[in-house]
């Protein structure tokens, strides 16, 4: 168990250093921070100065070294725009986003961990393709156009819920109206996230369903209920925890479309601004968080399915 | 032993990909898990029927899914034949602004005056396009690099799959967006984006196939004999994880549709005046058009819809019909 738990990580260090130069490299290709300032007014002398002040007239790799080792100490650069540390924008923009990220996972896990069980407890029966054919449509519509109707009909027609923010504008909000603002945001990520779950759940119990101690159990005579209830919810958790994990990266990618759709004021919708503006220390910036988060997601995922199934062994 | 633990290894990859790469690839796992190439051999159905004509059998008895082929198809053919049948020039102003539908303008016109039916068309056209193209590409650059990992294994498996990994640690839409911001939108700049973001999944598949391959007789019997790697790769190995790669495309397919959608949605993509599914409902971004124009939006819309709809359902008909295990 030790040797796996080891083995995991040291796998995951040479990803997240190749995590770092590919963002570097992006970074790099995105432009040099010189021809910001480029223009008339500038001379060239000033253009030279500048660029030793920033390190641009050494070689690439100890640029790459340079910004590394501001990275260890929590320096992910400045805004072009703002001129605020990207660390300090990070950290007041993604409160909203976890919020809504965490609500999302807890309510389509709501939804797909009974539908993919009933769905595959009632394989081929009338339920069963419904339920699927429910999660095919929610992996198959696009976010946005899903957020547009959700606006059009209960904004537009129905006037119950606001379209966009956080909270009221001139209130002092409180948690009734954040949640009033998170209705629609909610429905649209968990419903798509929920499309997938739910048939990876589905084949999950399946082969759960078909494994042999379940046929012993069945054959003691304990009942259906037993079967099901003490004998294969049991295991049906182990993928579960996957799911979770897995979602993860879903969650930040999708963010950035939704947030940007309600104004929701977290990492996306700060995330599409530095996008518009060319901001790229600030894109940069989440883009790395983000990777890194994914990283010590996956791994906090294969240590803990190996923890609940002792079973699983790398090589 | 050692079969044992590459099983139970891959299962995980397949796990995990699932997740990344959603929908279909679910299936896949329990298509791939029970995949067995040596069974697909010798399978001689006593009915006497072709491996293909069991293929079309299987595929037939979903009805969602022969449903689907019917509609995609009628949406191919109308995609292909827009210069023939659409009633206007695309890009022609030839009505009045944000006309509601009528007689002569069945769909209504946008904003400037064009007519959205012959827009539509044209759009299908193209977001068919980036979809196939960027399928194309990321399905031969995951098929070369799976094959290099799974065959070859050692250094250059650690490399590929490391790299693999790399690539999908970045959140998928994101790394796409920043693309698109730093290459300028365009729509071959969309496609090979798309294409050069896409691959893992296919790549993962691949290597774990080929994996399970290397370790039957006939590939085995194969080197043994002396045969070319030449041979062995492309002529033994390839045509026996064809069923799964294809299976796995067609949600890539789904999932560039979507992509394309999504960022010219946001006006990072397709660029107008040419029109696509999602440059079409960017203009739903402002609340006139939301409120009083819903035949500038809801048609592209629900058009994407059914477009991914029927790809998703084909590819789950497909999985099911193409396993030579399902024994159905």
């Amino acid at each position: 168990m030790g040797k796996y738990i080891l083995k995991r990580i040291l796998i995951a260090i040479p990803v997240l250093i190749g995590i770092t130069i590919i963002d570097y490299v992006i970074m790099c290709l995105a432009g040099s921070p010189l021809a910001m300032l480029q223009g008339p007014r500038v001379s060239e002398a000033a253009l030279e100065a500048k660029k030793i002040a920033l390190g641009l007239d050494q070689p690439v790799y100890v640029q790459y070294f340079v910004w590394l080792g501001q990275l260890l100490q929590g320096n992910l650069g400045y805004s072009m725009k703002s001129y605020q540390p990207v660390s300090a924008m990070i950290g007041s923009h993604i409160g909203p986003t976890l919020l809504l990220m965490g609500v999302s996972l807890l309510a389509s896990m709501i939804l797909a961990v009974p539908a993919g069980i009933y769905s595959a407890i009632h394989q081929y029966s009338k339920g069963d393709y419904a339920v699927v054919t429910v999660s095919f449509l929610g992996s198959s519509v696009p976010g946005f156009f899903f957020s547009l109707l959700l606006i059009y009909i209960f904004t537009v027609r129905l006037g119950w819920l606001p379209s966009g923010g956080m909270t009221t504008l001139g209130t002092e909000g409180g948690a009734t109206d954040v949640a009033k603002h998170m209705v629609m945001p909610v429905i649209v990520l968990a419903f798509s996230m929920a499309g997938s779950n739910i048939r990876y759940i589905r084949s999950a119990m399946l082969e759960i369903l078909q494994q042999d101690y379940l046929r012993t159990a069945r054959a003691k005579g304990i009942g259906h209920f037993r079967v099901i209830n003490k004998h294969a919810l049991r295991n049906a958790l182990v993928p579960i925890i996957t799911v979770i994990g897995m979602e993860i990266p879903v969650l930040f990618g999708g963010a950035v479309i939704i947030e940007q759709i309600f104004s929701w004021p977290g990492l996306g919708l700060m995330t599409m601004s530095a996008i518009s503006n060319r901001d790229y220390p600030v894109i940069m910036g989440v883009c790395l968080l983000s990777a890194v988060v994914v990283l010590v997601a996956n791994l906090v995922t294969d240590i803990l399915y190996a923890l609940v199934d002792p079973t699983i062994q790398l090589d | 032993m050692a079969w044992k633990n590459t099983d139970r290894k891959l299962h995980k990859i397949w796990r995990r990909a699932d997740k990344k790469y959603g929908s279909k690839s679910a299936m896949a796992v329990s298509m791939i898990a029970g995949y067995d190439a040596e069974s697909a051999e010798k399978k001689t159905d006593i009915s006497g029927e072709s491996y293909l004509q069991t293929v079309v059998r299987r595929f037939k008895r979903h009805h969602l899914a022969a449903a689907s082929l019917v509609v995609l198809g009628v949406i191919v053919l109308a995609a292909l034949l827009a210069p023939v049948i659409a009633p206007y020039d695309p890009n022609d102003i030839v009505g009045p602004f944000a006309g509601a539908p009528s007689k002569e303008f069945w769909l209504g016109t946008d904003q400037i005056g064009r007519d959205v039916l012959s827009r539509l068309l044209y759009a299908t056209r193209i977001s068919l396009l980036v979809g196939v193209m960027a399928t194309v590409i990321s399905t031969v650059i995951g098929v070369i690099l799976g094959l290099i990992a799974g065959y070859f294994g050692g250094v250059a498996d650690m490399i590929i799959m490391r790299f693999t990994d790399i690539v999908m640690s970045f959140p998928y839409i994101l790394l796409v967006l920043v693309a698109a911001a730093i290459f300028k939108p365009g729509l071959w700049n969309i496609i090979l984006i798309l294409g050069f973001v896409d691959w893992p999944g296919i790549a993962r598949l691949v290597r774990g196939n080929v994996l399970n391959l290397r370790e039957t007789n006939f590939v085995k019997g194969n080197i043994v004999a002396g045969m070319p790697l030449r041979h062995i790769l492309f002529s033994e190995i390839l045509p026996n994880t064809v069923a799964p790669i294809l299976v796995y495309a067609t949600s890539v397919l789904a999932l560039s549709i979507l992509d394309e959608a999504a960022l010219s949605f946001l006006g990072q993509g397709v660029r107008p005046p040419e029109a696509s599914l999602g440059n079409m409902l960017n203009g739903a971004q402002s609340l006139t058009v939301l409120t009083t124009q819903p035949w500038l939006w809801i048609p592209p819309g629900l058009l994407i819809i059914v477009i991914v709809m029927a790809i998703n359902f084909i590819g789950d008909a497909l999985r099911d019909a193409l396993d030579p295990n399902s024994g159905r």
